[in-house]
C-alpha cells in the first residue's frame, strides 16, 4: 500500500462524498421543511444523467450538458411537486414511501422506453480529460473538477440558506410554517422552490457522475440508498450534518473497498480473508450507520430548532 | 383457552370474502385440474408472498412500524435452504430450524438498532440493513455470489412430500393458514393490544408503564420469522436462491401487498397478494394486446398503479369491506 495509492483513494472517496452531498442536500432539505420522504430523488439523479448525456452527445458542449441536466431535473422536480406530490405532503410517511416507490418504477421504465435498456456512454469532456500532476502525484482532472464543483455548491448553499432572505424564509418555514404563511409568504411556492432546487442538485450530481459511472436505467437506486444512509448519519433535516456525513460515507466506503481485503489478509488466513474482505467492505458503511445510531439515534448533527442549520 | 379469540359475524362481508378465498385456495389444484402446472405454481407464489406480507402486516399494520427491508428475511430464509443443501443437508425441518434460528438472531440485532429510531429514520434504517444483507449475499462468492445458488432437489419434509408442485402448494397453504390463525390470535391477545396501543399513542403506552420497546422488538422478530419461512418456501418453489430475493423492490412490493389488501386487517395480506400478483400477470398480457411495441414496458403502468394506490386507497380492498362488530 503506497502513499500514492492511499492518497488517490482518499480523493476518490472525497469525490464520491461530494456527489452524495449534492443528493443528500436536496433530500434532507425537503425532509426538513416538508417532512416529506422522496424515494424518487434517485430518479431525478438518473434523469439528470440522461439529460446531460443526451445533450452532450448532441451538442458536444459539457456546459450545455450541465445546464440541461440541472434545469431539466429541476423542471421535472417542479412539475412533480406541483402536480403529483402536493397531496402527499400532509399524509403519513408510509403513503409517501409507497407513492414515490411507484414513481421510481415509473421513471425507470420511462427511461427504458426512451433510451433503451442498455447503458449509454458519456465521455469525459476534452478540457478535463487530462491528469493533474502535483509533486509527482497524478490524479484525473475531471475528478478534481467534481470535488471542486461539489465544494462550491456546498458553500453556495450555505450562503443561500444563512445569508439571504430566501434562506431565512426557508429556515423559518422549516420550524414554523403556519407563522411564515400568516406573515404573507406563499409557503407553497417556497416549498416548490426548495423541491426544485433539490431536484436540480440531484440532476447536477447525475450529469457529473455520467462520465465516471454507467448511465443506465435504475442507476439512481444504489445512490439513493447511500444518500439515505448519509442523511440518517448526518441527522435528518440537517444540511451541515449531510455535508459531513456525505464526506465520511464517501471516504469510508471507498477506502473500505480499496483496503479492506488487504487488511483482512493481515488478520486471517488467505481464504477467509478473500471471502470476507469484499463482503465486509460493502457492508462497512451500514455497520458504521448502525454504530452511529446505537450511540446517537438522532444522527451526528441533529437538526435542532432551525432544521436547516 | 377458546379456539377462536372472538365471536365471528358470519354475515359480515369480510367473513364471507375470507371464507370464499380460503375455500378457493383449498380446492384450487382440483379446480384447475392440471397437477403441478402453471396455475398451481403461480398460486404457490401468491401464498408465499402472502405469508411474507402477513409477517410484515403484523408490525406495519398493527404496530405502526414501517419496515422497508423485510425482503432481507425472505432472502435469508431462501439461503438457509440453499446453503445447507449445498452441504448435503436436505432435511426440510433442519432448513426451517436453521432459518428460524438465524432470523431470530439477525432480526433481534437489526431490530434492536432500528427501533431506537422512529418514523422516517426507521424506514430508512430497515432499508439500509436489507441492503447490507443484500451486498453480503452478493459477495458470497463460494455460494454463487450475484448469480445465486440452484437447488438440486427440494427440501425433504419427512411426512409431507413437497417434491410435487401440488404437495408444495398445500404445504404453503397450511403455512399461510397457520400464520393467519396465529396473527389473528396475537392481535387480539394482551400482547397485540399493547402493540396496537403503542401504534395509536406510544407516549401514552409508555406512560401506562408498558415496556413498548420490548413488545415492538418481539413483534419485529416474529414478523421476520414469517418472512423467513416464506423464503424457505420460495427457495423450494423456484429451486433457487439469489440475492435478488432480498432486493429492496421486493420489500416495496410487500408493502404494496399489505396496503392493497388493507393495512391492519388480519386477512388483508392474502387478498393483497392475490391482487398484486394477478395484476403483474395480467398487465404484460394486456399491454401486449393493445400496444405490442411497448409490451416490455408494462412496469410503467404498475408504477403509476402503485402511486395511485398510495394516494387514493386509504383502507385497502379487504379493509374497506364491512367487518363484524369490533
Amino acid at each position: 500500500m503506497t502513499a500514492q495509492l492511499a492518497l488517490s483513494q482518499l480523493l476518490n472517496g472525497l469525490q464520491l462524498g461530494v456527489l452524495l452531498f449534492l443528493l443528500a442536500a436536496g433530500l434532507t432539505l425537503v425532509f426538513g421543511i416538508m417532512s416529506f420522504v422522496n424515494l424518487a430523488h434517485g430518479s431525478l439523479y438518473m434523469l439528470g444523467a440522461y439529460f446531460g448525456a443526451a445533450t452532450f452527445a448532441k451538442t458536444d458542449s459539457f456546459t450545455l450538458a450541465i445546464l440541461a441536466a440541472t434545469v431539466g431535473a429541476g423542471l421535472v422536480g417542479l412539475l412533480l411537486d406541483r402536480f403529483a406530490l402536493t397531496k402527499l405532503y400532509t399524509r403519513d410517511h408510509l403513503d409517501q414511501v409507497l407513492a414515490t416507490f411507484g414513481l421510481i418504477l415509473f421513471f425507470n421504465e420511462l427511461i427504458r422506453m426512451i433510451w433503451g435498456p442498455g447503458s449509454i456512454f458519456m465521455q469525459v469532456p476534452d478540457a478535463l480529460s487530462q491528469t493533474v500532476d502535483i509533486f509527482g502525484f497524478t490524479y484525473p482532472s475531471y475528478r478534481f473538477a467534481i470535488i471542486g464543483a461539489g465544494l462550491a455548491v456546498a458553500l453556495g448553499l450555505y450562503l443561500l440558506i444563512q445569508k439571504t432572505r430566501v434562506g431565512m424564509l426557508i429556515r423559518a418555514g422549516a420550524t414554523h410554517p403556519h407563522m411564515v404563511a400568516s406573515l404573507g409568504v406563499n409557503i407553497k411556492w417556497l416549498n416548490t422552490l426548495v423541491f426544485a432546487l433539490g431536484a436540480a442538485l440531484a440532476g447536477l450530481a447525475g450529469v457529473m457522475s455520467g462520465p465516471i459511472m454507467s448511465v443506465q436505467p435504475g442507476m439512481g437506486e444504489p445512490v439513493l440508498i447511500l444518500t439515505l444512509v448519509v442523511i440518517i448519519i448526518g441527522g435528518l433535516g440537517s444540511i451541515r450534518g449531510a455535508f459531513y456525513a456525505a464526506l465520511i460515507v464517501g471516504v469510508v466506503d471507498t477506502l473500505g473497498r480499496a483496503f479492506m481485503p488487504t487488511i483482512m489478509r493481515g488478520i486471517f488466513e488467505r481464504n477467509t480473508a478473500d471471502a470476507a474482505g469484499p463482503a465486509l467492505a460493502s457492508m462497512l458503511i451500514y455497520l458504521f450507520m448502525a454504530l452511529v445510531l446505537a450511540l446517537k439515534p438522532q444522527g451526528l448533527f441533529p437538526a435542532t430548532a432551525g432544521a436547516t442549520r | 383457552m377458546k379456539l377462536l379469540p372472538t365471536a365471528i359475524d358470519w354475515r359480515a362481508p369480510r367473513t364471507i370474502v375470507a371464507i370464499v378465498v380460503i375455500a378457493t385456495f383449498a380446492l384450487l389444484p382440483v379446480l384447475v385440474g392440471d397437477e403441478g402446472g402453471f396455475y398451481v405454481k403461480f398460486a404457490t407464489r401468491v401464498l408465499i408472498y402472502a405469508l411474507a406480507a402477513i409477517g410484515l402486516n403484523f408490525i406495519l399494520g398493527f404496530g405502526g412500524m414501517v419496515s422497508f427491508g423485510h425482503a432481507m428475511y425472505v432472502m435469508l430464509g431462501a439461503y438457509c435452504v440453499a446453503i445447507p443443501a449445498q452441504h448435503e443437508i436436505t432435511s426440510g425441518w433442519a432448513h426451517i430450524a436453521i432459518a428460524l434460528a438465524m432470523t431470530t438472531v439477525i432480526a433481534a440485532g437489526a431490530g434492536a438498532v432500528a427501533l431506537r429510531t422512529t418514523g422516517i429514520a426507521f424506514i430508512m434504517i430497515t432499508l439500509a440493513f436489507a441492503q447490507m444483507l443484500f451486498f453480503g449475499a452478493v459477495s458470497l462468492k463460494e455460494y454463487g455470489g450475484d448469480d445465486g445458488l440452484t437447488l438440486a432437489t427440494r427440501s425433504n419434509f419427512a411426512l409431507f412430500d413437497i417434491s410435487s408442485n401440488a404437495g408444495l402448494y398445500y404445504f404453503a397453504f397450511v403455512c399461510v393458514l397457520v400464520a393467519l390463525y396465529l396473527s389473528w390470535r396475537a392481535v387480539l391477545s394482551p400482547f397485540g393490544l399493547i402493540l396496537r396501543g403503542s401504534k395509536a399513542n406510544t407516549r401514552r403506552a409508555l406512560a401506562l408503564g408498558h415496556p413498548v420497546f420490548r413488545y415492538q422488538l418481539v413483534a419485529y422478530v416474529l414478523s421476520a420469522l414469517a418472512c423467513a419461512v416464506a423464503g424457505v418456501l420460495l427457495a423450494n418453489l423456484t429451486q433457487f436462491a439469489s440475492p435478488a430475493y432480498g432486493a429492496w423492490t421486493l420489500s416495496g412490493e410487500l408493502i404494496v401487498i399489505v396496503i392493497l389488501g388493507g393495512l391492519g386487517t388480519v386477512f388483508g395480506p392474502l387478498v393483497g397478494a392475490v391482487l398484486l400478483l394477478a395484476l403483474e400477470e395480467v398487465l404484460p398480457t394486456l399491454v401486449e394486446a393493445t400496444l405490442p411495441d411497448y409490451k416490455s414496458n408494462w412496469m410503467l403502468l404498475l408504477g403509476l398503479f402503485i402511486f395511485f394506490i398510495a394516494l387514493a386507497l386509504k383502507r385497502g380492498v379487504f379493509g374497506s369491506l364491512r367487518g363484524g362488530k369490533q
